[in-house]
């Protein structure tokens, strides 16, 4: 049994609990939780350099064989997106220590618990252990939403946290469905249960099968259930959102597994479950993210917007279903998580210099340092429209590419690239009002140290340095996503690295 | 026994979306908590109902009470458990904040 696959799972929590341990003092708690997220990237790289010969790794909690037990499973997939998680920490993190972790007595302990919740989600091969993980997940996100405090933020919190105790119920009703039709919570051993399902069972399945998809659409922020997300992510403080750029991913991941591993083509009456409902439900998504952009009077309600559009991007990649397409969204969703982070971690340095105008979209007195903040803004607003050169292009291209071969062509492309043009149009709208349409201030303003300028930019700069290298190591990497997304069309693999010690494959 | 717990289960869960759909924080609390109830009611169904059974096999019983189920229902109560706890003081504290009790902070007297 190979260890490295708990590690990530158990390095944040132990990590949570040595913060505890010295909640007192805040350097302790500082060093801590750096070397925590350090170590966290090596474990996630060594993960990702085990499986990558295309081995799926299997961890039998408490040695009990699946599927009685509860299983960690580490295939490329899970890997690579420990790995996105393991990389865009350090940097939520970095921005964080400037001062927004101070504003509360456990920034650093909730920190640790989200990415544990995060690894938790991407590892586990069991459905309750699933929720359990999202649990943890969203606790921890309760938690750094409501850091800090203000009156807004409070709102929002309560409007995330009840929208998510009502998904977190429908998910205990389709998990609870599925044990009592077929008597297994193991996802391996269910994708084998759900293929032989009787006639008789084939609507109970069907009904548990799309109330689990609507939980994780909720979680990811597809159309109907996307209205929780602009709030949150827009109250959040700066470095909060920027972590929270991966928490829609957790359910693209989900949606992701359940369809390629539970309702493939495979899965006997409930063969393709999800096909009619997720091109659909993903191509709204991106038009109505991209209005909402358009519509912002925010610039962080706008980066929010682009948040859902880019979901919307994702999962037409993941819905295509082909090896191409789950390989292009593969490649785009690392792209995406960075991009908006930086952006998040730059609206909130914008917005901390425009003191009246906060982040409303209006032309106020020119801010200090405008020139580097906007170049910085140029360049991500650069990567989340998806121009060329950047990697969102390359994630778009490759979308367009695999969505030829789909019968819904035509939309594919007009909803793709209309989408693109009208967040650039978004885009060059804020950075025009920003950094353009600026009034001179009435008092000059006082040039900043640029030690203190180079510390508060550096976490935004570093996120698109990332989006620089997923550029320029496209090539290995896109070879690496497809390796990914044809070992997730061959779920047999997975069922067979699950259930061969003693089970019946 | 299986018609009266379906019977539960759907009045909980229809008073806990009626409730959960109200503007104010209380009716809200309460609306989750239902509907936590009638997860937990409907969790412990899936197992199946049986009366008297031994809840691990023994040899000689003529069945047994599904274990599984039983513990699911134990960690989704520890779960909603402190998601209650947790929503009330966030209920008081936007209470607090905004002035009244309205879910959007808005006084409709």
């Amino acid at each position: 049994m190979n260890h490295w696959v708990i590690a990530p799972v158990l390095w944040p929590w132990l990590a949570g609990i040595l913060l505890l341990l010295g909640r007192g003092s805040l350097a302790w708690q500082r060093g801590v939780s750096i070397a925590a997220v350090a170590g966290q990237l090596g474990l996630a790289l060594v993960l990702a350099a085990e499986v990558s010969g295309g081995s799926i790794l299997v961890y039998t909690l408490g040695n009990w064989s699946a599927p009685f037990g509860i299983v960690l499973v580490a295939d490329r997939l899970a890997a690579w997106m420990l790995v996105v998680t393991a990389l865009l920490a350090p940097f939520a993190l970095l921005y964080a220590l400037r001062g927004d972790d101070a504003a509360g007595a456990h920034f650093h302990i909730l920190f640790q618990l989200q990415l544990f919740g995060l690894n938790g989600a991407f590892l586990t091969g069991d459905l309750f252990n699933l929720f359990v993980f999202f649990e943890i997940l969203l606790m921890a996100s309760y938690g750094l939403l409501l850091h800090g405090s203000g009156r807004k933020r409070t709102r929002a919190g309560l409007h995330f946290v009840t929208i998510n105790l009502i998904g977190s119920t429908l998910f205990l009703f389709a998990a609870g469905t599925l044990y009592g039709v077929l008597g297994t919570l193991n996802l391996a051993d269910l994708a084998l249960k759900v293929a032989a399902a009787p006639p008789e069972n084939a609507p109970l399945v069907r009904v548990a099968g799309l109330l689990l998809f609507s939980v994780f659409a909720l979680k990811a922020a597809l159309l109907p259930f996307y209205l929780w997300l602009p709030d949150a992510y827009a109250n959040a403080s700066g470095s909060v959102a920027a972590l929270f750029a991966i928490m829609t991913k957790v359910g693209a991941y989900s949606i992701l597994r359940i369809d390629t591993l539970l309702f493939g083509p495979n899965a006997g009456l409930a063969a393709e479950l999800l096909e009619p409902w997720l091109l659909p439900m993903a191509m709204a998504t991106l038009l109505i993210g991209v209005v909402g952009a358009l519509a912002s009077l925010r610039l962080r309600q706008q980066v929010a917007y682009l948040v859902v559009a880019s979901v919307g991007s994702l999962l037409i990649a993941f819905g295509l279903g082909s090896v191409s397409g789950i390989a292009a969204g593969l490649y785009y969703l690392p792209h995406t998580t960075f991009a908006a982070a930086a952006l998040f971690l730059l609206a909130d340095s914008i917005t901390r210099r425009r003191s009246d105008q906060a982040d409303r979209l209006d032309p106020g007195p020119t801010m200090a340092s405008a020139g580097v903040l906007g170049g910085l803004f140029f360049i991500a607003a650069v990567a989340v429209a998806g121009l060329p050169p950047l990697s969102g292009f390359l994630g778009k291209f490759l979308t367009l590419r695999a969505a030829l071969a789909h019968p819904w062509w035509p939309w594919l492309m007009a909803i793709i690239l209309s989408g693109g043009l009208i967040s650039l149009i978004a885009l060059a709208r804020t950075g025009s009002l920003l950094f353009y349409r600026a009034v001179p201030p009435e008092n000059p303003v006082t040039p900043e140290a640029p030690s203190a300028l180079a510390r508060e930019l550096a976490p935004s700069l570093g996120l698109l340095l990332l989006v620089a290298g997923l550029t320029v190591a496209a090539g290995p990497l896109a070879q690496g996503t497809q390796a990914a997304a044809s070992q997730l069309l061959q779920p047999q693999y997975y069922i067979q690295a699950v259930l061969k010690p003693g089970g019946t494959p | 026994m299986e018609v009266l717990l379906a019977l539960i289960v759907g009045a909980l869960t229809t008073g806990g979306i009626y409730l959960a759909l109200r503007a104010r924080t209380f009716p809200l609390v309460l609306g989750l908590t239902l509907l936590s109830y009638a997860v937990n009611l409907f969790l412990f169904a899936m197992g199946r109902l049986t009366v008297g059974q031994p809840p691990v096999i023994v040899s000689g019983a003529p069945g047994y009470a599904d274990p599984v189920p039983q513990a699911l229902v134990l960690t989704a109560i520890v779960i909603s458990f402190a998601m209650t706890a947790f929503v009330i003081v966030l209920a008081l504290k936007a209470r607090a904040e905004m002035g009244n009790d309205h879910v959007d902070g808005l006084h409709r007297p």
